[in-house]
């Protein structure tokens, strides 16, 4: 078992503005562009202990995307920060035509994804940006799950040659995996071992997935569980193996069931191993600002709803 | 007094390149059977000064970090650019004839990915200002002393990215960016004057550039843009020119040097005939033989 529950809980903003430092030390190529939310993305952090490589840009984001373009030309690692309701969509062209075409090293780092936006509402929401990114040729998309997931696929992500977009959130959640953890692009891992259902989770779904877990446990239903971190490139290898492993399977995410986790998962099962399915996730709507919980329980994402999905799929 | 010190036959060899470049395009658009042709004539004068005259580049050396930089951000010019890199030397002018054609390297707008010499790729209007602005950005803080040149069209200045961009270059002071507005007055189909949309006039695509782009905190320098003497200066002026970017207004005739084609929005793309190949290449000719 490579992950479990713990009462650590660290937020991977918090990671995002801590890690860009460290990758700064180790790296002089890496600058952070801004656009204006760095103390909600916590590249606040960079501004303040490493100015020097701190670029504000404003709330400009077409610009911004043009500008980390033609540094990535230059030799440059520009990291962009910004919330990924903007970074993915605002300036969607521009990451299109002239860093996702060129290959161009650019690094996305996508803040306050999912639900849970500090009452934000749907305008601050990101729930299709997997879809999108997915969608983008030359494009690795990487939804980490912890704190020291989070870290690892920034440095991965930095030596990755080519754009790559990370998925962070805004809020504290458990850290479940040890420091003895290996991140690498493109791998999925087992999160847990189990034999009646396999859960498949992106994100911050995973920690809840181990708690789904748990409940499940207790009515002797044993859930293996596959953490998938990168949504693109997929592995196909370990989703078909873990889906064998089982032969019925739940997809969890924090974001839409259309082009997501449950999309990625539904395409590489239907053509390698067909399996039964179910998606769990945003059911094709927006959502709104409310506490926390409130939007958890409302749009079906926590740990009780992935349980019931997996009961109802083991009595199917 | 000129900033520039450019020979008067130099500058009669340039005038020659500048129709040569003028040639080519015509060719090459006649054998692709499709491409931009307006927008490539306005900007011709300025891609041969930059190419052959104010540009430290090594086409022996395309990927040179100490390189100057230009990016087409009116990329759908992309022929004028491709017909000045060939007779630069970065590639053989025989290429041209790949245009637009299977597995070619000279895509319809620029693809940085295939073509050594591209700096950016560009096609989507709007965007080629703020990787300039990245590149001037990566000079200074690498401490290098290459300098960017970026060309935007009057029509590519609608997009808003290039405001947003005007504005962030003055918030960093980039005097290692110029841009250079290729200001022809035409788009693809444009906006109606009063006389409606039943004639060839049109209202220019953009109106007091320099007003605009001083309130912006750029300095500005109006020349006419097929005066390869006011070019030239200009681009010497413009670097010159300390602790904010310029912009060079170049005032331009959409379609210059082909009777037929000068200021009609309808050949900012079409195809070109073996009657209006002829034309062209007799227009050309004469100019030539002019100088």
């Amino acid at each position: 078992m490579t992950a479990r529950l713990t009462d650590k809980l660290v937020a991977q903003r918090e990671v995002f503005g801590d890690t860009l430092i460290e990758l700064i030390d180790r790296d002089d190529r890496v600058y952070v562009l801004d656009g204006d939310l760095a103390n909600s993305t916590k590249a606040d952090k960079v501004s303040r202990a490493r100015p020097a490589h701190f670029l504000e840009m404003g709330i400009a984001e077409q610009n911004m995307m043009g500008v980390a373009a033609g540094m990535a030309t230059c030799g440059l690692i520009p990291w962009l920060s910004s919330f990924a309701c903007f970074l993915v969509n605002r300036d969607l062209d521009q990451l299109r035509v002239v860093v996702a075409q060129p290959n161009l090293n650019v690094k996305l780092g996508g803040g306050y994804t999912g639900l849970l936006t500090g009452k934000t509402g749907k305008t601050h929401q990101d729930v299709s940006d997997i879809a999108i990114m997915r969608a983008i040729p030359n494009m690795t998309v990487i939804a980490p799950a912890d704190a020291v997931e989070t870290r690892q696929a920034m440095f991965a992500a930095t030596y990755h040659e080519g754009p790559v977009y990370v998925r962070l959130t805004r809020d504290p959640h458990p850290v479940i995996f040890g420091q003895d953890y290996q991140f690498a692009i493109g791998k999925a891992v087992v999160a847990r071992q189990g034999r009646d259902v396999t859960i498949m989770a992106m994100g911050v779904q995973t920690v809840r997935a181990l708690e789904a877990a748990e409940l499940l446990d207790a009515e002797g239903i044993s859930a293996h569980i596959l953490h998938v971190p990168t949504l693109k490139p997929l592995d196909v290898e370990a989703v078909v193996e873990a889906a064998g492993r089982t032969g019925r399977v739940l997809t969890a995410e924090d974001h839409t069931v259309i082009g997501g986790l449950g999309g990625a998962v539904a395409e590489a099962l239907a053509e390698h191993r067909p399996t039964p399915l179910r998606r769990l996730g945003i059911r094709d709507c927006f959502g709104e600002s409310a506490p926390n919980e409130d939007l958890l329980e409302k749009y079906g994402l926590t740990p009780g709803h992935m349980a019931e999905a997996a009961r109802s799929l083991c009595r199917s | 007094m000129t900033p520039h010190n450019v020979s008067a036959e130099r500058l009669r060899e340039l005038q020659r390149l500048a129709i040569q470049l003028r040639r080519l395009v015509v060719e090459s658009v006649h054998h692709a059977g499709a491409g931009h042709l307006g927008g490539p004539m306005s900007a011709a004068e300025m891609l041969t000064a930059l190419y052959f005259e104010v540009m430290k580049i090594d086409p022996a050396r395309p990927r040179d970090p100490d390189r100057d930089r230009f990016i087409l951000s009116k990329g759908h010019s992309s022929i004028g650019l491709y017909a000045v890199l060939a007779l630069r030397g970065y590639f053989p002018v025989e290429e041209l004839k790949t245009f637009d054609a299977i597995d070619s390297r000279l895509q319809g707008h620029p693809d940085m990915s295939v073509l050594p010499g591209l700096d950016m790729s560009t096609g989507s209007l709007g965007q080629g200002l703020s990787p300039g602005i990245g590149m001037a950005l990566a000079a200074r803080l690498r401490g290098k002393s290459y300098h960017t040149w970026v060309m935007i069209g009057d029509g590519d200045s609608q997009e808003g990215q290039i405001w947003e961009g005007a504005f962030v270059a003055e918030r960093y002071g980039l005097d290692n960016l110029t841009a250079i507005l290729d200001w022809n007055g035409l788009q693809q189909y444009g906006w109606a004057t009063e006389a409606g949309y039943g004639v060839l006039a049109r209202r220019p695509a953009q109106e007091n550039p320099a007003a605009k782009w001083q309130a912006f905190g750029w300095a500005t320098i109006e020349i006419d843009g097929h005066d390869l003497s006011q070019v030239l200066d200009a681009c010497a002026r413009a670097k010159a020119i300390k602790g904010r970017p310029t912009l060079i207004i170049a005032r331009t005739v959409k379609g210059k040097g082909i009777s037929y084609m000068e200021n009609d929005f309808n050949w900012h793309s079409k195809p070109v005939t073996d009657e209006d190949l002829r034309v062209a290449r007799e227009e050309l000719a004469a100019q030539e033989a002019a100088l």
